[in-house]
């Protein structure tokens, strides 16, 4: 089948789309799209996670068929045009919260989800957000550092241009 | 090739690094910016035009003979391209990291559950895995040999490998063993010595790396008949070295280039699908790729070694320890793995970072029907670190004494003899250690009149309130040894360049060595700054067409490919000056870099580095070997076998719901000797991993085997650790320098794996006062176990 939609504000087509594969195949095997990560495809480890309409979604357990027509935004989506990295892509490496990096692109976006909704995160409330994802390297205390700058910085932004 | 491949090539090819830091400095990652972008092409990203995919059959018996296999109905579905069995392996059959007893693909028999039996090559991944299910394959399912029991006696249950088919040095189902006796041995007259005796059986169940990348690589067969294999490994050319006789390739026509490495923990030092994409691609002369998904990657590497010990531990009235006596046996699975290294490093340091004046030993790796089980961080000292540290709190209150005063009391220091003989000739900090853990301040009590779920046993489980928890404190204190041992020459190579480029002096450093995630790459930069003096430097991809590195493993990667990189630059160093020499006539004795410029360091500034260069480039390539050590003694375990020691101290604070029997971990503080932080953001992130992969083996951890059969392989069902299981982990750092290392440095990443599982273990006994003398401690143990004795 084709499958058409939306991925980091960028029309895309994908032809001869077996069923059953997921958002994931199809956006690192069809369109170029590789940094969402594959290291469980059953939704435990939350390092292919990209915004579906919005919402952090784990892309392996979505079928290519159900993004028909929708917008998908990938850790490759959180690079401005020119290429500046954002917010939290900054504060990760930054604190040296990237090791291996498998872990980094889904924590990478279900922590720019977190401080969307909420710029000021307490400690309890970013281990409860990133409980999906999985990391193998760090102990965590680093992306706790990273997402704890992220936040310093964002709040930091906000006040400068209110 | 696509750009997508070349792409992955290029990882590290054209990043500049613009900082200054040099050593002792925290730059940050040459790879972070690609790796936060999503654009780093890891093993499992490569992609080729026409690639194919390669997949492989796995017997889901752990004993059979293989009656027949049937590819017929396989080759038959449309877009497969090969279905490959062993009779289709061009050369050697067999392979192995010390002893080759593993078939590529399985002959007439399987010896575990998952073992490779045939492979399929198809255009899409779908399509190989309908195919492989139509392979046909006929066995003799015979009942497996797992137990300690059934191995010992194989006349009654039969052999793993024939006696006839033996390449091991073991025999019956021992895959390998090491006695080793010091002092007097431990004999009646010697317990009689002692006031008090304490003993105890032990167990620690399998643990898996778990890595969050899975195997995966691109083979592309070549013009000349060889092959070019993109690959997450630990050790290029030893992947190599195996492959090629299987290949019937020269090594030279076997190009190997590191792709992009998800983790490793030492689940990549053996070879998973390397020869299997390898042969796909020779069969079909078109690009294979093969990337596992999770289940198959519980199947296609080795594991932590499970282990069943006996200690027995005498000492004076007043704490001295007068004899250890101890029996470790560690199930090695089908294949012999890394097993003789595990072997040896549990005889040599499982009676921990203690002086003893008396000392027994016997250690086995059985040959099961079970998982194969081989390297993984801390490997053989991990497992018996749980029997000593939990021996220690038993003497302890067997005397009445202060857990950690006991450990200070009987702890090895610089100077001191390893009941191998060795004589610790560097610094060797362990009542230190324990003093500074013990005096870092203790976490608030639990807050139970502002609870936030969250923070307690069972979290967003809303398992309670609050009610029944109790708090526990604990403490331990291991000990790793440093690099390859027992007389092996682990050198690595390192390939350093200085040119001029755009006007400016850059450093180009190029080695084998395998980045999986540690950082070495930062710190290769790090070394190249300090010695040339110079801002600009570059990392090479990592391939064959330099020296081995070695293995990034056993803690050594900074020390021997670090190591390397220091001589290299150096000798790049001490030709430019020599350069400077002959064109000028300097007569000075004080000659260094910095800068970018060649500097008396009483004269001042000589020339600039980019006019004595000028065009050319200077490009040398140089060994470093660690001094030598030789094999332990096969009875007496006596030998200078290890290269290097290190020891970590942490302190394992812990809210039990005992009612529930759930356990949290409040906060697990390290301390740690490194020698010399090369990179101190790095060392403690390592410290830090370390410390949560011991805290998994701890309270979660284990591949549930039964029968030979895994029962758990999904990241669903094995559980490691999230980030609400995970507790703040402060962490201190000694620099002691050992003279021995480059910069004194100590290997930094097993240290706290090995240490940190006994203090977690100790707290939830003192919050319980359960003996709990298995790990990982489950739920049930904690419910249904009887208090016991400490």
């Amino acid at each position: 089948m084709r499958v058409t939609f939306t991925a980091n504000g960028k029309p895309v087509e994908a032809d001869d789309v077996w069923e059953g594969e997921s958002l994931l195949y199809v956006l690192r095997e069809r369109v170029g799209l590789p940094g969402s990560k594959n290291a469980c495809e059953q939704g435990e480890c939350g390092s292919c996670t990209v915004y579906l309409d919005g919402v952090p979604v784990c892309s392996c357990l979505v079928a290519a068929g159900q993004v028909q027509d929708r917008e998908v935004r990938t850790v490759e989506g959180l690079t401005d045009e020119n290429g500046e990295l954002g917010l939290v892509q900054q504060a990760f490496i930054d604190a040296g919260a990237v090791q291996c990096g498998f872990c980094t692109p889904g924590l990478l976006v279900q922590t720019d989800a977190l401080l969307e909704s909420d710029a000021q995160p307490s400690d309890n409330d970013i281990r409860e957000a990133l409980s999906g994802n999985l990391c193998r390297c760090t102990g965590y205390e680093k992306i706790m550092d990273a997402v704890r700058l992220a936040s310093a910085r964002k709040c930091a932004g906000k006040a400068e241009s209110e | 090739m696509s750009t997508r491949t070349i792409q992955g090539q290029k990882n590290l090819q054209n990043i500049n690094q613009a900082s200054k830091d040099g050593i002792g400095g925290s730059p940050l990652r040459p790879d972070g910016n690609l790796k936060v972008k999503g654009e780093f092409a890891y093993s499992s990203d490569m992609w080729h035009e026409d690639m194919l995919w390669g997949m492989a059959l796995r017997s889901p018996h752990p004993r059979a003979n293989i009656l027949s296999v049937d590819i017929s109905e396989a080759l038959k579905v449309p877009g497969v391209y090969a279905v490959l069995t062993h009779e289709d392996i061009p050369g050697s059959k067999y392979y192995g990291l010390e002893i080759q007893d593993q078939p590529a693909l399985a002959i007439d028999k399987v010896r575990y559950h998952g073992e490779a039996i045939a492979l399929v090559a198809a255009d899409h991944p779908e399509t190989a895995r309908r195919a492989v299910k139509k392979i046909k394959v006929e066995y003799e399912v015979l009942t497996p040999i797992v137990t300690e029991e059934q191995c010992l006696d194989p006349e009654t249950h039969g052999y793993v490998h024939e006696p006839h088919e033996y390449k091991s040095h073991g025999y019956g189902n021992i895959c390998h063993e090491q006695k080793l006796v010091s002092g007097l041995g431990v004999t009646d007259e010697v317990r009689a010595l002692a006031d008090v005796i304490v003993s105890g059986d032990y167990e620690v169940g399998m643990q898996d790396q778990a890595f969050l990348g899975p195997e995966s690589g691109l083979a592309v067969p070549a013009e000349d008949g060889g092959i070019d294999l993109y690959i997450a490994t630990q050790w290029l050319h030893v992947d190599r070295q195996q492959m090629a006789p299987v290949l019937d390739l020269p090594e030279e026509k076997v190009r190997l280039t590191l792709a992009g490495v998800g983790g490793a923990f030492g689940g990549r030092e053996d070879l998973s699908m390397q020869i299997h994409a390898c042969l796909l691609a020779q069969h079909t002369g078109k690009p294979v790729k093969i990337v596992y998904s999770r289940d198959e990657s519980f199947f296609g590497h080795v594991h932590r070694h499970p282990a069943k010990m006996h200690y027995e531990h005498g000492a004076t009235r007043d704490g001295k320890l007068v004899f250890a006596d101890c029996r470790i046996v560690l199930d090695g699975g089908a294949y012999a793995s890394a097993s003789p290294a595990v072997v040896g490093n549990a005889a040599s340091l499982g009676h921990g970072p203690y002086v003893i004046p008396n000392v027994k030993m016997h250690a086995i790796a059985l040959y099961s029907n079970n998982p194969s089980c081989g390297a993984m961080r801390g490997f053989g000292a991990v497992q018996a670190a749980f029997g000593y540290e939990t021996q220690m709190d038993r003497l302890a209150a067997a005397l009445g004494m202060d857990p950690v005063e006991l450990r200070q009391l009987n702890a090895m220091a610089e100077g001191d003899f390893m009941p191998t003989g060795q004589q610790i000739d560097s610094p060797a900090p362990v009542a230190e250690l324990l003093q500074r853990v013990k005096d870092m301040p203790l976490p608030p009590p639990l807050d139970t009149e502002h609870l936030d779920v969250r923070q307690i046993p069972g979290a967003l489980s809303n398992t309670s309130h609050g009610e029944g928890i109790v708090r526990g404190v604990g403490y331990s204190v291991g000990i790793k040894n440093v690099g390859f041992s027992e007389g092996f020459d682990d050198y690595s190579t390192a390939r350093v360049r200085l040119e001029v480029i755009g006007g400016e002096p850059v450093a180009m450093v190029h080695t084998a060595m395998a980045e999986v995630g540690q950082g070495g790459v930062t710190v290769h930069a790090q070394i190249a700054r300090t010695e040339l003096g110079v801002e600009q430097v570059t990392i090479h991809p990592a391939n064959t067409e330099v020296g081995s590195a070695g293995s990034t493993s056993a803690s050594r990667q900074t020390y021997m490919t670090g190591g390397a990189v220091k001589l290299a630059a150096e000798a790049v160093k001490r030709a430019l000056i020599e350069k400077g020499r002959r064109r000028y006539g300097w007569t000075h004795h004080d000659i260094t870099l910095v800068g970018g410029k060649v500097v008396s360091e009483s004269a001042g500034p000589l020339v600039s580095m980019v006019d004595l260069l000028g065009d050319e480039a200077i490009d040398l390539t140089r060994e470093h070997h660690h001094r030598p050590t030789v094999p332990f003694d096969k009875e007496t375990g006596q030998g200078f076998g290890h290269v290097q020691y290190t020891f970590c101290a942490n302190r394992a604070v812990v809210d039990v719901d005992v009612e529930l029997g759930l356990v949290k971990v409040v906060e697990l503080t390290a301390v740690q000797d490194v020698g010399k932080a090369l990179n101190p953001l790095s060392v403690v992130g390592q410290i830090q991993g370390g410390c949560t992969q011991a805290l998994g083996l701890a309270v979660m951890e284990e591949i549930i085997v039964r029968d030979g059969k895994v029962r758990n392989a999904s990241f669903t069902d094995y559980l490691i650790p999230t980030i609400l299981d995970t507790p703040p982990i402060p962490v201190e750092i000694l620099e002691l320098p050992d003279p021995h290392a480059p910069y004194g440095l100590r290997g930094v990443g097993e240290a706290p794996t090995v240490s940190a599982t006994p203090s977690i273990v100790a707290a939830i006994r003192n919050a319980t006062g359960l003996a709990l003398n298995r790990i990982p401690v489950r739920p049930e143990h904690l419910t249904t176990e009887r208090p016991g004795e400490l």
